[in-house]
């Protein structure tokens, strides 16, 4: 059978699946929204059953604050690195993208390595913007052994990783949080989450098993089409059955026990750390940061970084979309004051932001 | 809005928010306003004549370099409106530096691109700059030509039930010119497709063709919406008809592109009468850079100033223009 028609008879398996009324999935992953929404998933589902998106793009849950100091540090004249999607990104009164403009040394890289090596071309000090879950961090765990070792002496991490696990135990009240205005999702009838592929590929499927006690199922899913419509096939049967569990259905890619190398590699660089979630307030124990031997690598003690705390951004529901409280519509800037081509929250500057997504794909 | 960014070059929505608010506020000559790939000049014989800078890095990449591509370029330009090129001027900015035989071999370029055209490069000018004022070497083409084709390639003209066409694969420009920067670490044998489309697209002179475009930066995408942009129809695209290559396909999974935006430099979308489409693509089947020639989408009543994709899934998605610049200095 050609891969167009395998698709087709699951999209259609999919449409005629009987399901509960007010039934929700949570797709945790950036990449995930965009692909649903590229391939105009979520209009296949069966009647009563929606797609919310979870709180996995990198940098929707970045705080304000990180852009903040990054810009800080571009103005005290070291060259920031940083992937491509943060340069976008409005702080509180700067965007990476302006600072350049202004002649500021700012550049896009693909690869942490792609810093460290600036860092050594150009003799300038360098920071790279750590950012991103465990999909990422392995690889900027691995250049700052590296940096060690090379004993680059003007290259350093300005960290926001984050953790996916305790961002879903918040959402579903496993862990409690500081920010009182946390709540998990609103209701019932969360079937359960389409797990993200590549953050399943290091920290593998028993990282997920907390969600089982909580009567919710997961899915660890490849970006396909195909992956994902048989994902969400075996989410919906779950919720159907009342029969929950974790299930790897990506597994030309995804081990059951993860990568434990690449976790190894992120232990020797990071700790974990209590930290701020943009949209889901403070979560413990959710955050990488240097371990004390690598403080020599650490941008916050090695420069001066002033910033003022900003007022928040009035009327942004960014916060609210990234819990799957409410769909990016419900937004009073969604598609007026805020666009892509003029973001004023973090869900539409990243592609993979859930309200970019909605305007980009419809 | 209070400095240019590298978005605003990038062809997209924000390069359409710098014309609107800030050239236009300036020149409002209303053939400019048009803001067509060329102006169609005034007078019986109606000729036109367009104008192109070219600033991509790496000056050499594969399958072409800036040479080629700055006559390839207006050419292009010109042969969307169905104008048969004519004469082109040709100016150089060069950083004090630069290599003559570097320069020799955009020359050479230059002379064969003009010599599959047609085209004459009648007038020239060269400035030199300081080392570091400039980025090795930069070029701008102006072009006029003299307008061919029986009906008149004009969007208003475009009508619900008409074919979309494509001469044949997209994303190779973009990703050539990408992966010829090696800051990605990536070895795609990806070849340019630049080349100047004037000798494939003099074959449907004769044909019902109310619009083409070569669609360059900002990709199909940016091309469709643009056609469609207050218009009383939409388009819809088919995505299994699409012709996009595995490698680029891989390249722009990798670095999160939708080949939708990258950029060609040797294809025109056709908007074609439905009456004339299969004769359309027989004709381009013919023609060497047209070989792939197909059939990808047609427009349509249903979704007035919207460009829509029918997915493989069987579900469909709305296509939109991208928004600041993918890849800066691509052509």
């Amino acid at each position: 059978m050609s891969k167009d028609a395998e698709l087709n008879r699951l999209a259609g398996r999919l449409r005629s699946l009987p399901a509960r009324p007010g039934t929700r999935i949570m797709e945790v992953c950036g990449t995930h929204t965009v692909a649903i929404r590229r391939f105009g998933i979520q209009k296949l589902l069966p009647e009563g059953v929606r797609l919310v998106s979870g709180p996995g793009c990198p940098v929707c849950v970045t705080p304000e604050r990180f852009i903040d100091e990054a810009v800080s540090l571009a103005r005290q004249g070291v060259a920031v690195a940083s992937f491509g999607d943060m340069l976008r990104v409005p702080g509180s009164f700067s965007s990476l993208e302006r600072e350049r403009a202004d002649g500021r040394d700012v550049r896009a890289v693909y690869s942490p390595l792609d810093a460290l090596a600036q860092a050594e071309g150009t003799g300038k000090e360098t920071v790279f913007l750590a950012v991103g879950f465990e999909t990422t961090a392995p690889a900027i765990a691995a250049v700052a052994l590296k940096a060690v070792e090379k004993k680059a002496a003007n290259f350093s991490l300005l960290t926001a990783l984050r953790l996916v696990p305790p961002a879903l135990k918040a959402l579903i009240g496993e862990i409690p949080q500081g920010d009182a205005a946390a709540q998990p999702p609103a209701g019932s009838g969360l079937a359960g989450f389409l797990l993200p592929g590549h953050v399943s590929a290091i920290i593998g499927k028993h990282a997920y098993d907390f969600l089982l006690g909580h009567g919710l199922g997961g899915v660890i899913s490849g970006f396909e089409a195909v992956d994902i419509v048989s994902s969400l096939l075996l989410l919906l049967a779950m919720h159907e059955k009342g029969i929950y569990e974790i299930v790897n259905n990506y597994t030309r890619v995804v081990r059951d026990q993860g990568n434990e190398k690449s976790r190894g590699v992120m232990a020797e660089a990071f700790a974990v750390a209590d930290a701020e979630w943009r949209g889901l307030g403070a979560i413990p124990a959710s955050a990488l940061e240097l371990r004390p031997a690598f403080a020599g690598l650490d941008a916050r003690r090695r420069f001066a970084i002033k910033v003022e705390s900003a007022p928040p951004r009035l009327g942004c529901r960014c916060g609210e979309v990234l819990r799957g409280l409410v769909d990016p519509p419900a937004c009073p800037l969604f598609s007026k004051a805020c666009r892509p081509d003029h973001p004023l929250g973090p869900c539409m500057v990243s592609a993979e932001g859930s309200c970019s997504a909605w305007v980009t794909y419809g | 809005m209070d400095k240019v960014l590298l978005a605003h070059g990038g062809g997209g929505s924000k390069s359409a928010e710098l014309v609107e608010r800030v050239f236009q506020r300036f020149l409002r000559d209303p053939l400019l306003l048009e803001m067509g790939d060329a102006a169609r000049l005034p007078g019986r014989s109606g000729g036109a004549f367009t104008t192109d800078s070219f600033v991509v890095r790496p000056a050499f990449f594969p399958g072409g370099d800036i040479g080629r591509l700055a006559v390839c370029g207006t050419v292009n330009d010109l042969a969307v409106m169905g104008a048969e090129p004519l004469y082109l001027s040709i100016g150089f900015i060069i950083e004090e530096g630069f290599p003559v035989r570097d320069l020799e071999r955009v020359l050479a370029s230059i002379a064969i691109a003009c010599r599959q055209s047609g085209a004459r490069i009648v007038c020239a000018d060269t400035k030199v700059v300081e080392r570091g004022k400039a980025d090795g070497i930069y070029i701008n083409t102006s072009g006029i030509g003299r307008p061919v084709f029986k009906k008149p390639v004009h969007a208003s003209r475009v009508k619900p039930g008409d074919a979309v066409l494509i001469n044949g694969p997209l994303g190779l420009h973009g990703i050539a010119v990408l992966t010829a920067r090696n800051e990605f670490g990536l070895k795609a044998s990806v070849k340019s497709d630049v080349a100047p489309l004037w000798g494939l697209i003099r074959k449907c002179r004769a044909l019902d063709v109310p619009f083409m475009r070569d669609p360059t930066r900002g990709g199909l995408a940016q091309t469709l919406n643009e056609l469609v942009r207050k218009r009383r129809f939409g388009a819809r695209i088919v995505e299994a008809e699409l012709p996009i290559p595995k490698k680029v396909a891989a390249v722009c999974d990798l670095l999160g592109f939708d080949p939708l935006h990258v950029a060609n430099e040797g294809k025109v979308v056709m908007v074609v009468a439905e009456k004339d489409a299969e004769k359309a693509l027989r004709l381009l089947r013919r023609h060497p850079l047209g070989k792939g020639a197909r059939r990808i989408g047609a427009i349509t009543a249903v979704h007035p100033g919207r460009v829509v994709m029918a997915t493989r899934a069987g579900s469909e998605r709305i296509v939109m223009p991208p928004v600041g610049e993918i890849l800066p200095r691509i052509c």
